[in-house]
């Protein structure tokens, strides 16, 4: 399961990848309460479900392919989530520091290149504009 | 042949629509489809090239060939994280 509507367990996460490998990265995605500039109230996330869930997948099975001491754990969430919410999260492991910053960010990229899952900035007056990560 | 298309974001609003199904001749592609849609939908019509699609949960380049039943969305730029 890589989308949940539900809050991200940080902690529930961990323990599914918890190993004596020896370093565990964390990264968590927060919605930022503004944007050029611009004030933001709340994010709505929405995903192609099915989709979303095999390409999240996909990236981290790639990277567990790549280098077979690494382990990486994704998980995105959807729905209308308030400002200082988490997102996102990806959990890597790996023997040492540098394989495992390196699939964490490895992941995280990925996510925001592939992953179908789009965003609707929220404004205080109610009105929301979608994200066009391609643009600015 | 019929296809299932799927319409998300930014998309979804243009068309008005999440889903519909459209028939289409034996043989079309993935930018016979595109074509197709843009001419109904005219906001769509505004972009200059075919946007990142998708068959059955894949992306796929825009000569792959639609098969009756196939289940294809055009994915707006994806803005995850």
């Amino acid at each position: 399961m890589y989308l949940t509507t539900g809050v991200l367990d940080l902690t529930g996460l961990f323990d599914e990848v918890r190993s004596t490998d020896g370093a565990v990265c964390v990264f968590v995605g927060v919605v930022r309460g503004e944007s050029g500039g611009r004030e933001t109230v709340a994010i709505e996330y929405e995903a192609y479900g099915p989709m979303a869930e095999s390409e999240m997948a996909r990236i981290a099975e790639s990277l567990s392919r790549e280098r077979p001491d690494v382990r990486v754990r994704v998980l995105h969430r959807v729905g209308r989530l308030a400002v200082g919410d988490a997102s996102v999260a990806v959990v890597a492991t790996a023997p040492h520091r540098d394989e495992a910053f390196a699939a964490c960010r490895a992941a995280i990229e990925g996510i925001k290149t592939t992953v179908p899952i789009w965003k609707k900035e929220i404004r205080p007056d109610g009105t929301g504009e979608w994200v066009d990560a391609t643009q600015g | 042949m019929l296809v299932r298309v799927l319409f998300f974001a930014s998309f979804r609003d243009a068309a008005g629509r999440e889903e519909e199904d459209r028939e289409l001749p034996p043989g079309s592609r993935v930018s016979d489809l595109w074509s197709s849609l843009s001419r109904d939908i005219a906001p769509l019509s505004r972009f200059p090239v075919m946007p990142p699609a998708a068959v059955n949960r894949e992306y796929v380049p825009a000569g792959t060939e639609l098969h009756d039943g196939d289940e294809v969305a055009f994915l707006p730029a994806v803005a995850g994280g």
